[in-house]
């Protein structure tokens, strides 16, 4: 997918006054998150499944590269092929190379956050071959021609009516249906779909390297259904899913799915173990695994942000995120939205381009409080707004006039006397805009503070000014 | 009591002297909670210490990602409380959170300045952690008269340094106060320092949920515990024609009816 992380400001202006979007963002604080906070409280060792959930990711992500070596081998050894990409060329090829050989007309995928990284439906679409995306909210937004707006509910913010004209055919009006009527049609739809495909794509959610499993968690159905009919199944993972053990793989499913969407076990959760056998009734003739870096390298070679790689992508930081909920997913402008996208994106996609999504955030900490792997995003989001300023290759984001203006603080900060000068200077500049202590409009960088709220005065005498007087 | 062997917990060692950290904010913008602070650890029987030459930690020029300028003023700090012996009391969670969890990344690449900035990092209490520590051993009660007040649990307070229960704890202090339960009181003001002036847009619209929630918890006060976001709600109840008052903690347990609405 193309970064569109450039233009965060301008599309969550936008979605600020949009009243319809604004309620949508609310059913994610309402429902996900309450939800979560609800099956978390009633999980009475919770704390100590999240630690165990970190250890075993600080563990894995340090010792990456055996663990995917293991994964790798087992996979093989059950007559699966895998691939190592680089980066999305490399995996775009290996998947329409596949899809080429077996003369696929007909795709289906299971929800897959890399492959929206890939823009694997368009690289397909553009060879001739049908894609079609079977996870309802995936669905859903496939027909609107739109990016995922949240990595568990990528359609949370359409309106049911929204649906309604999307599922609708040319000439049908569906506007008046309900959810279960909307829902029925997409799955007689799909299941047309799902019975003529050649091939399926799905994503994984863990890869387990002791037993070479890959493990889908679903609520649909649509998981079990991509990884049984087609002939051919191809699963793509960002290199940070691999686990050790199906033991570990148990804590980290519990914590997931709890995380999600408050359920204690989703649906469906689907283990593939490789191709067809030979005295097996289902299963496909080829199961392929494409194992994907894309930039992911830059994030693990950092120490300061491979905690980021720990992300089981649950969605608890953005439904936690007070910016998100104002700010909406598409705002982030690539694959993944809210806390853990303003890390990754910039990473991935360039920190120069990206630098406002770092920025975009109070720190207020409610991502690090709601991950279930206890991810410290604020203490990231800190690491990369240094990085900016720094500098990348690409230079420093730092203008002239903020470099200056914090070499101007540092000036005053770094003795008593100097603080005092810069603050009856601050005090000076601001008096002429003063009513009764108060200021409600100013011209310059403080513009952006009272276009909303009143700024108090600074007060004549500081705090020890404030002590002799009250001697006196 | 003075023959037991001494215990480095403040909670335990009956402290005669604390030093304040007054923070730019407080300093700047509202002295009266300083003078609250000072008036409050006065009732526990506790001197709080000015420490001259103090200017700011160092957390805006941090938070904005000039590090290298942080770097400087944080460790003016350190050297200058370095200087002081016992603990350090600061009215603001925000600053704590900086020395306490962010000294050691800005000074990661120094072993001495580290050791030391840490060393000075365990004798900085926030204030209503410090107090509660003592609550065993002092009465802060106070008679205030009748006021309906909701308490606002800010971010850095609540979940850099996971203060939560001690403020509440606190507020049980005072006769005369009807707390009501402010909805989403742990969900951020909007304020976020810089943020509020560079995200502006962003920023009111996370503050305008937060005073909408106030003003449905029918509070005629708002009781926090950072001075950033309690200028931030109280600015933005200003504009909005709203009586409703901001208040430190301090503040209130000073038993005055302080005012942070400035001269």
């Amino acid at each position: 997918m193309k970064s569109k992380t450039r233009e965060f400001r301008r599309v969550a202006g936008q979605v600020l006054s949009d009243d319809r979007l604004q309620r949508a963002h609310e059913v994610v604080y309402d429902g996900f998150h309450q939800r979560r906070l609800a099956a978390s409280g009633a999980t009475l060792d919770w704390e100590q499944q999240r630690s165990r959930g970190k250890e075993i990711k600080d563990h894995t992500i340090a010792n990456l590269d055996y663990y995917l070596g293991v994964l790798a081998d087992n996979v093989e050894s059950h007559g699966g092929q895998v691939f190592f990409a680089a980066d999305v060329n490399e995996a775009n090829a290996y998947v329409k190379d596949v899809a080429q050989r077996i003369d696929a007309t007909t795709v289906i995928k299971s929800k897959s956050m890399v492959s929206e990284e890939m823009g694997l439906n368009d690289e397909l679409e553009t060879e001739g071959i049908e894609v079609v995306e079977t996870d309802l909210g995936e669905y859903i937004i496939q027909l609107a021609k739109e990016a995922p707006y949240h990595i568990i509910a990528p359609a949370v913010h359409k309106t049911k009516n929204q649906v309604a004209e999307l599922l609708a055919d040319d000439d049908e009006d569906l506007t008046g249906e309900d959810a279960e009527s909307l829902t029925r049609r997409a799955r007689e739809r799909l299941r047309s779909v799902f019975r003529r495909a050649d091939m399926s794509i799905t994503g994984v959610n863990f890869a387990v390297a002791e037993s070479g499993s890959i493990v889908l968690v679903t609520n649909e159905g649509n998981g079990r259904m991509a990884t049984t009919v087609p002939r051919v199944h191809i699963a793509v993972m960002g290199m940070e899913k691999v686990v050790p053990s199906v033991a570990d793989l148990g804590t980290l499913l519990r914590i997931l799915i709890r995380s999600a969407t408050g359920q204690r076990i989703s649906a469906y959760v689907t283990m593939v173990n490789g191709p067809r056998h030979e005295e097996e009734d289902d299963g496909p003739d080829e199961f392929h695994l494409v194992i994907v870096n894309n930039g992911r390298d830059k994030l693990l070679s950092d120490e300061s942000l491979r905690e980021s790689l720990n992300c089981i992508r649950c969605g608890a930081c953005m439904n936690a995120c007070p910016v998100y909920r104002k700010v909406g997913g598409h705002a982030y402008g690539w694959v993944y939205p809210g806390p853990i996208g303003a890390v990754v994106s910039p990473v991935l996609t360039g920190l120069n381009d990206g630098v406002d999504l770092p920025n975009a955030s109070t720190l207020c900490g409610a991502c690090h409080e709601a991950c279930p792997v206890k991810i410290n995003i604020p203490r990231m989001l800190l690491e990369l707004r240094a990085k900016a300023v720094e500098g990348t290759d690409r230079g420093s984001t730092a203008s002239i006039k903020e470099r200056v203006l914090w070499k101007g603080w540092r000036w005053g900060m770094m003795g008593r006397r100097r603080y005092g000068a810069l603050a009856r200077i601050g005090r000076v500049l601001l008096l002429p805009f003063a009513r009764r202590g108060w200021i409600s409009s100013t011209p310059g960088p403080l513009s952006g503070w009272t276009a909303s709220r009143d700024l108090p005065m600074p007060q004549k005498s500081g705090l020890s000014g404030l002590m002799t007087r009250m001697r006196r | 009591m003075s023959e037991q062997p001494s215990d480095n917990s403040s909670a335990q060692r009956n402290t005669k002297h604390v030093n304040l950290f007054t923070t730019c904010l407080v300093d700047q913008f509202a002295p009266q909670v300083g003078i609250a602070v000072i008036s409050v650890l006065d009732t526990a029987g506790i001197e709080a210490r000015l420490v001259e030459g103090q200017t700011c930690c160092g957390q805006p020029a941090f938070n904005s990602g000039f590090r290298d300028d942080a770097r400087d003023v944080a460790w003016r700090f350190v050297e200058l409380f370095e200087g002081t012996s016992g603990d350090i009391v600061c009215p603001s969670g925000s600053c704590v959170a900086m020395v306490r969890n962010y000294y050691p990344v800005l000074f990661r690449d120094d072993a001495e300045k580290s050791r030391r900035a840490a060393r000075l990092a365990g004798r900085v209490y926030e204030f209503s952690e410090f107090l509660a520590n003592m609550a065993g051993t002092a009465d802060f009660s106070v008679e205030i008269p009748p006021t309906i007040a909701t308490y606002h649990k800010c971010c850095h307070l609540l979940r850099e340094l996971h203060v939560d229960q001690q403020p509440q704890l606190l507020l049980a202090y005072l006769r005369g106060l009807e707390l009501v339960e402010l909805e989403r009181a742990d969900v951020c003001c909007g304020f976020g320092g810089a943020f509020a002036v560079k995200m502006s847009d962003i920023s009111a619209a996370m503050m305008a949920e937060k005073l909408s929630n106030i003003k449905r918890s029918g509070a005629e006060k708002v009781i926090a515990g950072d001075t950033g976001c309690i200028m931030h709600m109280q600015g933005g109840l200003r504009r909005d024609g709203s009586d409703i008052q901001v208040l430190h903690l301090a503040e209130v347990l000073a038993g005055r009816r302080s005012d942070c609405t400035g001269t």
